[in-house]
């Protein structure tokens, strides 16, 4: 029996469906069964980013509709055997033409076939979301480093925390950017956990491989050697039980001074 | 064993004026005759005497509020003769609750989160933090052990009496009663701050010494070493 997880944020643009792919795509590399479902109705961009989106005939609400089967809908990801399926979203809906139950009943389905159910989760704290999160039994709450998401973010945690059959969220950060952590502009890490008193699950460096993965259809996480790539392999390895300390992120300071100040825990 | 008839209505006076025991054994209307006809034959006012307040004690009755309002006609029929006040052994079990509910200190371990209300009828004492845009209410004061981001509303049915106290005292805004503050930016400080109305109707953040200055009546323990 699988585990669906769904991958939620609250606010747009802080890397929901990139973070998505790569976890699915990481979990597959591993050698588990992942099936990925973008609940994005009306606006899909997973399969996008999977480079899946010419390979759509049957979508999430053919499915829900009962005008396919799931495995009719599901399209298989060239780059494994029988390891990544997507579940896509029709681009012609909205969020209103699927509702909790049948999401719950679609999620039920696949967990016998599958090790992890993804679920990304559209923006915002509407019907798209309620959909969302109606089958999860995990959260992973992903947001970036700045007040407006994280704000959304403890908003979203307080909504999943009424949500009984989800377990306590888990916490990405995205799109660290190291030189504004050393010039402290940015929240930090320890401020963004502070704040929002979860546990944190990982941190994924901001690097533009992942602006060209996405125009080349191929998520980042299929290069062995880039940092974002490792970032999410290092994920998938905990969310698997693994324990694998953080790798920090932040411009090493060159210089032995510097080095000296750093080892005594001065501010530079 | 008292041979007379008993009396329904007795009239007592004390320092504070006129306290009326009616007794709780007999029926309603009965009650009503005998206010009637003891106030009319033994109270001749004249015009020029003063307003006397009377106390009622009803004993082990329940009065509904139309009871009350029939009682208080009769009295009011006395031109000089007001009621001030209605006492009574008895209270509706709802009433025992909100009074019980309005005295207790609700304790409660969580984040509260933006989006979320909490609301006790006492005091809360809240152990986490109160993230921005996130709400606590209480009837009466506020304790946070943790850090306030949010929203705080003490004496939220109108005890300005209430106050707030934070171990880091950082929040979008204050209430007190019906009075709002927006605070200025606070820097963050680890020192337990509490916030109370002055004597200007202002919500004044201040060091927890203070607050035994301006509400020397605070502390609940009686005695003590």
């Amino acid at each position: 029996m699988g585990e669906a997880i769904v991958i939620t944020s609250g606010k747009g643009g802080v890397g929901k469906t990139t973070t998505s792919a790569n976890l699915g795509t990481s979990l597959a590399l591993l050698g588990k069964k992942v099936c990925l479902i973008d609940t994005d109705i009306g606006l899909r961009n997973l399969d996008v980013i999977l480079g899946l989106d010419n390979r759509i005939i049957y979508d999430l609400v053919d499915v829900v509709e009962e005008r396919c089967k799931i495995h009719q809908a599901l399209i298989k990801d060239k780059h494994f055997e029988d390891l990544l399926y997507l579940l896509p979203a029709p681009q012609t809906r909205d969020k209103s033409a699927v509702n909790e139950e049948q999401m719950c009943k679609l999620i039920n389905d696949l967990k016998p076939d599958y090790d992890y159910i993804i679920i990304d989760c559209p923006a915002g704290i509407e019907q798209g979301f309620r959909n969302a999160i109606a089958g999860a039994d995990k959260a992973i709450i992903v947001t970036t480093p700045e007040r407006p998401a994280v704000y959304d973010a403890d908003r979203i945690i307080g909504l999943l925390e009424k949500e009984e059959h989800i377990e306590a969220p888990k916490l990405i950060i995205n799109r660290i950017r190291g030189h504004l952590l050393n010039e402290d502009e940015e929240m930090d890490i320890n401020g963004v956990t502070d704040f929002l008193k979860v546990d944190l699950l990982g941190i994924i460096p901001d690097d533009d491989q992942v602006i060209v993965a996405a125009n080349k259809k191929e998520p980042i996480a299929y290069d062995p050697n880039n940092r974002v790539s490792i970032a999410y392999r290092n994920i998938a390895r905990r969310i698997l039980g693994e324990s694998i300390p953080l790798t920090p992120i932040g411009e090493e300071r060159k210089g032995f001074i510097a080095k000296v100040k750093k080892f005594f825990g001065a501010r530079v | 064993m008292n041979k007379r008839i008993q009396q329904n209505v007795m009239i007592k006076g004390t320092k504070d004026g006129f306290m009326l025991h009616l007794d709780d054994s007999c029926s309603f209307s009965e009650l009503l005759k005998e206010l009637a006809a003891k106030l009319s034959e033994n109270y001749q006012f004249q015009e020029n005497d003063p307003v006397l307040s009377v106390k009622l004690h009803t004993g082990n009755r329940y009065l509904t509020l139309e009871q009350e309002n029939q009682i208080k006609e009769v009295i009011h029929k006395q031109k000089k003769l007001t009621v001030s006040d209605i006492l009574c052994n008895v209270v509706t079990v709802e009433k025992a609750k909100r009074w019980k509910e309005e005295n207790q200190v609700t304790t409660l371990n969580k984040v509260v989160r933006s989006g979320q209300i909490i609301e006790v009828p006492g005091d809360l004492l809240l152990i986490g933090d109160v993230n921005p845009a996130g709400t606590v209410r209480a009837g009466g004061s506020i304790f946070i052990m943790g850090q306030l981001k949010g929203i705080a509303h003490a004496g939220f049915y109108g005890n300005n009496q209430a106050v707030i106290a934070a171990s880091i005292m950082t929040p979008a805004q204050l209430r007190i009663a019906d009075q709002i503050n927006v605070a200025p930016d606070q820097k963050k400080v680890h020192e337990v701050k509490c916030a109370f109305m002055n004597d200007d109707e202002e919500i004044i953040i201040d060091k927890l010494h203070v607050l035994r200055k301006y509400r020397p009546n605070f502390n609940r323990l009686e005695g003590g070493l």
